[in-house]
């Protein structure tokens, strides 16, 4: 096939430049709930973003990346010029960084999944032809976009509803709180755990059998919860702080919870946003590497996740420490026992969709699950005005997308087509 | 270059400029008692430097109600009731107005208290004070009450303590009735207008107690939703 390297050194670039925008920009609406609540400082958060951002990617991100790759078009269609795949994701890619470049820019409510799968429809109904959209899984995407924050809003309504009934409320909550905290720690290790196991590693070349993944899903869970009830206990009374009911102690307790869904939210935006933008990156990798042939099913090749993660991680060392610090910044009314519930309920979801193979935002579902809390009279006040822009970011964000890549691919055929 | 829109969310607490006014409020109310003492010794400069401080608090604790209102969007998704918030914060607004406006009538009409009343009358500034006192207190607990989620232990303390806010109001009605009946007999020997402008000033001192207790039935609607 011409010109293989350099689609292959334009893809790693375009694809570089992508995931370095989400390190730069979108880690830290994953993370800030986390330095809001002082849960964790600014370096441990870039620190824990690194780790988890990356181990998503790679552990997690196939079946997200794979619906990007070919979920969206019929494959199929381009046999017979491969080449067109080839530009149309390489303009995807280029269009939904761009836009998220000058989105981010003007701090409006745009999602990378959004900006991304817009662009491939873009260039795909546009640029090639309409039949070659899967309008049904188009649509499933697009239902997901909805269902993402409210499932996050009910499971963050029941996790806040728990805590108060079973530590807050309690006549002597700092008790309860020392019995329960490392219950939701295994909880949360469990969860995350469970579904990227039972998803499947064999792409890392550990098959497990849905025993093992469960074992192995206990065993993570047990070993953090253990971890964590050691903490929780060295953690003394402030006296003076916070009278009888030393709520200021209580915060501190989940102040450890909120360390482990800090991680669990890194690892879920590494899984699903990270990976929906390294899709296109795999779609040209998969095209080249089988020399042209379209739609094989060849298994995702380790380093394109590796690629996006890295990519991440630059991100993050590069900008990521000021947008974290002013975006944590911005979330002081938020405390640990509050964080914690919309962390769980966002990374649960989210991790669930990426197990699935289903784009959805991190941010919006993040939202969500705050709003979550918010409804069982957790957070003090909630500015309703940012869902009516997430609302119009909809209405914005896939057009867009579609409209930058419908000009980029036709760009990009004339010069190399 | 920060996505703003996600700190956007988080609107601004009410509670701490709630009871920041309220501070303002007790600050103005303590003012009461140094200021009956002047009356009651007729220093009426004292009284006058006192007045002047009384008024600079209330201007002060109306700015804050202002800025606090201002802060309160309709956009905005609390786990109260923004009328409830509204009129609690109209409530102890209310409590720095009173103060103003009874000392304006005792220091404009140079009000002389009858000798055999003093005690009593200071006692019952004090009281209106304490009750101003406790309400603060309570309104101090709306933070620990949105930590806990308006129910539990924390929901049983702030029941407890407008309890005793009750118990301090229904003692300043037992010290008006007293002073009443105790003004009663002296009323022959009194110009009429004073004594109708003492009487006044026993029932706008005893509204602060009464406004107390308002405050105790907000926080109270404020559990209950």
């Amino acid at each position: 096939m011409d010109h293989a390297v350099l689609y292959l050194t334009l893809t790693a670039i375009f694809g570089l430049f992508m995931a370095w925008g989400i390190g730069a920009n979108d880690v830290a609406n994953a993370m800030a709930t986390s330095i809001g609540s002082k849960a964790v400082t600014i370096k441990q958060a870039l620190i824990i973003a690194a780790i988890f951002e990356f181990s998503g990617a790679v552990l997690a991100g196939g079946q997200v990346t794979a619906t990007i790759r070919k979920g969206i078009v019929d494959v199929g269609v381009f046999a017979h010029q491969p080449e067109l795949l080839i530009y149309g994701m390489l303009a995807s890619l280029l269009a939904s960084g761009l836009w998220l470049m000058i989105a981010s820019r003007y701090g409006w409510p745009v999602s990378t999944t959004h900006s991304i799968v817009g662009a491939i429809v873009g260039f795909a109904a546009v640029g090639v032809g309409v039949e070659t959209v899967h309008w049904g899984s188009v649509a499933t995407i697009v239902l997901g976009w909805v269902m993402s924050p409210i499932v996050a809003g009910v499971l963050s309504y029941l996790i806040f509803t728990s805590v108060q009934k079973f530590i807050l409320e309690r006549h002597d909550p700092l008790a309860a709180a020392r019995r329960l905290v490392p219950l939701y720690m295994f909880l949360a290790a469990f969860t995350i755990s469970a579904v990227t196991l039972l998803e499947g590693l064999s792409h890392i070349g550990l098959p497990l059998s849905m025993m093992e993944s469960y074992t192995l899903a206990v065993g993570i869970g047990a070993l953090i919860a253990g971890l964590g009830a050691i903490v929780v206990r060295r953690i003394t009374v402030d006296p003076g702080n916070n009278r009888e009911l030393h709520f200021g102690t209580i915060e501190r307790l989940f102040g450890v919870l909120q360390v482990v869904t800090a991680c669990s939210m890194a690892f879920a935006h590494g899984s699903n946003d990270v990976a929906n933008a390294i899709g296109p990156v795999a779609a040209v990798v998969s095209i080249v590497g089988n020399g042209g042939a379209v739609g094989q099913t060849s298994t995702m090749s380790l380093w394109v996740l590796m690629l996006g993660g890295a990519g991440i991680v630059v991100g993050l060392a590069t900008f990521g420490r000021k947008v974290i610090a002013t975006v944590g910044e911005g979330i002081t009314a938020l405390t640990p026992s509050r964080g914690f519930s919309a962390e769980l309920a966002a990374a649960t979801t989210i991790v669930v969709g990426s197990g699935i193979g289903m784009p959805v935002s991190t941010t919006q579902t993040l939202v969500g699950a705050i709003l979550g809390v918010g409804l069982a009279r957790g957070i003090a006040a909630i500015d309703l005005r940012v869902v009516r822009g997430i609302l119009l970011s909809w209405v914005v964000t896939v057009p867009a997308g579609a409209l930058l890549s419908m000009l980029i691919f036709y760009l990009i055929r004339l010069i190399l087509g | 270059m920060a996505n703003s829109y996600f700190t956007g969310i988080f609107g601004r607490s009410p509670i701490k400029p709630l009871q920041e006014h309220m501070a303002k409020v007790v600050e103005c109310v303590r003012q009461l008692k140094p200021y009956a003492e002047a009356v009651v010794a007729a220093d009426w400069d004292q009284a006058g430097t006192l007045r002047r401080s009384i008024i600079e608090l209330e201007h002060q604790a109306d700015a804050m109600k202002r800025e606090l209102r201002l802060h309160l969007p309709n956009s905005l998704f609390m786990p109260v009731a923004r009328a409830d918030l509204l009129n609690l914060l109209q409530a102890q607004d209310s409590i720095a107005n009173k103060t103003k406006d009874i000392t304006g009538l005792m220091g404009g009409r140079r009000m002389v208290i009858p000798t055999p009343l003093h005690d009593l009358f200071l006692r019952h500034v004090q009281r209106c004070i304490d009750a101003t006192e406790q309400a603060y207190s309570s309104v101090g607990e709306l933070g620990e009450l949105f930590e806990t989620g308006f129910r539990g232990a924390e929901a049983d303390l702030v029941e407890s303590m407008i309890v005793e806010l009750d118990r301090i109001e229904s003692d300043t009605d037992a010290i008006q009735v007293e002073l009443r009946t105790k003004l009663f007999p002296l009323e022959q020997e009194l110009p009429p207008v004073d004594v109708m402008f003492i009487y006044k000033t026993i029932e706008w001192i005893g509204d602060i107690a009464d406004i107390c207790h308002g405050i105790g039935t907000a926080l109270q609607l404020l559990l209950a939703r």
